[in-house]
C-alpha cells in the first residue's frame, strides 16, 4: 500500500530553492488531512546542513543522498536515485518543482515508474484520499483539475511562487536518514560538461517577484537599459522580461520572453512597457498579482488587464518611475 | 544520419479558448490549427543536420485527420516522409499514452537523432520528450538552444537553457533525443516548389492494429493522468487609468504600488 507524501528538495550551490519550502508547506497540509508523513529527498554533495531548514518547515524525515556524483544535476543520476528510492519506499504522492531541473527530471521519473504526472500545478488538494491537482493549460487561458486514479506515486510538479510558505519552527527536527547512492559514471549517458552563467546574475523570470517587461515600442536592444535601471531600483528578486515582438525584433534574448511560447510568470508586480497585450502575451502574465501598463495607445488591450494604466511615452515615464522608486527606497 | 521528428498540431497561439458548458473539454469550433511552435524548431534542426550529414528526416505525429496538414507543412519544409498515428483509440491520451504510441512507431524506424519540441503549447504537459526517451532507452537533453553533432556522427554536444539565462553544456552519445527550445534556429518557410513536392511525399498511416499496441495501452484508456474538469480562469478587471503630467503620474503610481497594492 503506497503511503507517505514525498517532496524532492531542490538546491543549487548549497542553497535551497524557495519552491522547496512552498512544496513542503503544502505537503504538510495534505499530510495532516490524510494522516500521512512528509518525507523530503535531498540530493547533492555536502548538503546535510540543509536538513535543518527542511525539518523546520514541516519535513518529518529527510532521505539524504549525499555524493560527489550528485553535486550538479544530471538527468540520469537524479532519475536513478529518485526512481529507485520511490520503488523501495512506495510513496503515495511525489512532488517536485516545475523548475529547469524539475521539468527535465520529473517526466523521466514518472515514465520510469509507469505513473502519471500533473505538470506545473498551481494548487493541490485531497479528495476521497486522492490527490487533485489544479493546473493551467494553453499557458493559462484554461484551467483543469486532474487526478492519477490508479497508479502510484501520484506525481505533480509545482509552479514556483504560487503556494504560500508556512511558518518555520526551528525546534522542529526532521529525522535524517543517510542513503547509499548507487550511481556510477557508467550510468551517465548524458554528461554535464559545463555550466555557463547568464549575462546577469538575476533571478529567473519564473521565480521573480517583480518583472519590468518591454515590447516592440522599446525600439532597440540598447533602450532596454531603462528597464534594467527600473528593475535595479526595485531591488533583489526583480528582473526584466520581453514580449514576443521584442524578442523577434532582436531587442531581447528568447530566454527573456514572456508568453505562450516563452515563460509563464506570476510575479507580485508586472510592469508592461510598450506592450500592446497580444492574447499569447496576456496568457503568460495574467496571474501576476498587480499589473502596471505603460503605452502610448489608449486602446491597447493591455489596459483591459492592468490594475494601473498610464497612457504616455514610456521613454519619459520609465526613468521617472525609477527616480520615484529610488526616493521611496531611500526612505525605507 | 537518420532523424525522426515528433510533431503535434495545436491551436494557434492567438486562439481564445472556450470551455464547453459541461466543463469536460474545450470548444473546438472555429479553431485554427498550426504546427506546435516548438516543433518547428525541431523540424528545422533536423533539416539542417540532414543538409550537413545526409540521411532522412521522418515526421511522426499522432492526431486526428486534420494533423495531416501539419505533416504536409513539415514535408514542404523539406522532410522526406511522414508517419501519422490516427485512430479513435489514440484519442484522449495523456503524455504517457502519447509517448507509448509514438515509441511503438519510432521503434520501427532507423534513427540516430530524435527531435521534439520542449512542449506542446496546448496542454503544456512538457513530458512526452522524457517519457519517449525513457521508453526507447536513450538519453535526452531538454530545452535545447544549440546542437552540434560530432563529425563522426557518434555523439553530440547540446546547450540547454536553465535559470536566469544560464546554460548547461551536455555531451551525449547517439542515439539520443533533443527537445527544442526557441532560439535553437530560425525555422524556414516552405517554398512553393517545396509545397508541390510535399504532395507526392509518402505519409504512412498507422492505426491501432498497425501500431501493434493494445487498446488499453493507448489513448484515454492507457492514460495515467485524467482531466476531471475544465474551467476558465477568472477575468482580470481593468483598473485605474492615471492621468496628468508624467512627473505626477510616476509619483502617483509608485505611491499606489506601495500603499494600495502593497507590492513594493
Amino acid at each position: 500500500m503506497a503511503k507517505g507524501i514525498w517532496v524532492i528538495a531542490e538546491q543549487r550551490d548549497g542553497k535551497l530553492k524557495k519552491v522547496t519550502l512552498e512544496m513542503i508547506s503544502k505537503a504538510k497540509d495534505l499530510a495532516a488531512q490524510s494522516g500521512e508523513e512528509v518525507t523530503v529527498l535531498l540530493l547533492g554533495s555536502g548538503v546535510e546542513a540543509l536538513a535543518a531548514d527542511l525539518g523546520a518547515y514541516g519535513a518529518n524525515r529527510v532521505l539524504l543522498f549525499d555524493s560527489e556524483i550528485l553535486k550538479n544535476y544530471t538527468t540520469d543520476a537524479y532519475t536513478k536515485v529518485i526512481a529507485d528510492a520511490a520503488k523501495e519506499g512506495q510513496p503515495s504522492i511525489l512532488l517536485g518543482g516545475a523548475t529547469a531541473l524539475g521539468k527535465d527530471l520529473l517526466p523521466r521519473v514518472a515514465a520510469r515508474l509507469n505513473t502519471g504526472l500533473a505538470s506545473d500545478c498551481v494548487d493541490l488538494r485531497m479528495e476521497n484520499g486522492k490527490l487533485v491537482a489544479t493546473r493551467p493549460i494553453y499557458a493559462g487561458k484554461c484551467i483543469v483539475e486532474a487526478v492519477i486514479p490508479e497508479s502510484f506515486p501520484q506525481m505533480a510538479s509545482i509552479r514556483p511562487n504560487v503556494l504560500a510558505v508556512g511558518a518555520a519552527d526551528a525546534s522542529r527536527k526532521a529525522e535524517v536518514v543517510k542513503k547509499d547512492v548507487n550511481v556510477s559514471q557508467d550510468d551517465l549517458k548524458a554528461i554535464l560538461k559545463e555550466i555557463v552563467k547568464g549575462a546577469s546574475e538575476r533571478v529567473d523570470l519564473t521565480e521573480a517577484t517583480i518583472i519590468v517587461s518591454g515590447g516592440r515600442a522599446m525600439k532597440s536592444a540598447e533602450n532596454f537599459k531603462i528597464l534594467w535601471d527600473l528593475a535595479d531600483a526595485f531591488g533583489p528578486g526583480s528582473t526584466v522580461g520581453a514580449s514576443r515582438a521584442a524578442v523577434d525584433s532582436g531587442f531581447a534574448s528568447h530566454s527573456m520572453q514572456v508568453g505562450q511560447t516563452g515563460k509563464v510568470v506570476n510575479p507580485n508586480l508586472y510592469v508592461a512597457c510598450g506592450i500592446s497585450g497580444a492574447i499569447q502575451h496576456l496568457a503568460g502574465m495574467r496571474t501576476s498579482k498587480v499589473i502596471v501598463a505603460i503605452n502610448k495607445d489608449p486602446e491597447a488591450p493591455i489596459f483591459q488587464k492592468a490594475d494601473y494604466g498610464i497612457v504616455g511615452d514610456l521613454f519619459k515615464i520609465v526613468p521617472l518611475l525609477t527616480e520615484e522608486v529610488k526616493k521611496l527606497k531611500a526612505q525605507d | 544520419m537518420d532523424i525522426v521528428v515528433c510533431m503535434k498540431q495545436v491551436p494557434d497561439t492567438e486562439t481564445k479558448i472556450q470551455v464547453n458548458p459541461q466543463g469536460t473539454g474545450i470548444l473546438t469550433e472555429g479553431i485554427k490549427y498550426v504546427m506546435n511552435p516548438y516543433d518547428e524548431f525541431a523540424v528545422e534542426e533536423a533539416l539542417r543536420i540532414k543538409e550537413k550529414f545526409g540521411g532522412t528526416v521522418t515526421i511522426v505525429s499522432m492526431g486526428p485527420q486534420r494533423a495531416t496538414e501539419a505533416i504536409r507543412t513539415a514535408l514542404a519544409m523539406g522532410a522526406d516522409k511522414g508517419v501519422h498515428l490516427n485512430d479513435a483509440a489514440f484519442e484522449g491520451a495523456d503524455s504517457y499514452a502519447t509517448a507509448k504510441a509514438l515509441a511503438a512507431a519510432i521503434k520501427k524506424l532507423p534513427f540516430q537523432i530524435l527531435l521534439t519540441g520542449k512542449q506542446a503549447v496546448d496542454l503544456d504537459n512538457s513530458q512526452v520528450f522524457a517519457a519517449l526517451a525513457e521508453m526507447l532507452g536513450i538519453p535526452h537533453v531538454s530545452v535545447v538552444t544549440k546542437l552540434e553533432i560530432a563529425a563522426d556522427g557518434k555523439s553530440a554536444v547540446a546547450e540547454r537553457e536553465i535559470e536566469g539565462g544560464a546554460k548547461e553544456v551536455i555531451q551525449v552519445s547517439l542515439p539520443a533525443l533533443f527537445a527544442a527550445q526557441k532560439g535553437l534556429n530560425e525555422p524556414r518557410y516552405a517554398s512553393l516548389p517545396g509545397i508541390m513536392k510535399a504532395k507526392k511525399k509518402p505519409i504512412d498511416l498507422v492505426d491501432l492494429a498497425k501500431s501493434g499496441l493494445a487498446a488499453t495501452d493507448v489513448g484515454e484508456k492507457g492514460s495515467k493522468l485524467k482531466i476531471t474538469r475544465f474551467s476558465l480562469p477568472p477575468e482580470r478587471q481593468a483598473g485605474k487609468i492615471l492621468e496628468g503630467e508624467p512627473e505626477q503620474v510616476a509619483a502617483q503610481v509608485v505611491k499606489l504600488l506601495r500603499e494600495e497594492a502593497k507590492v513594493i
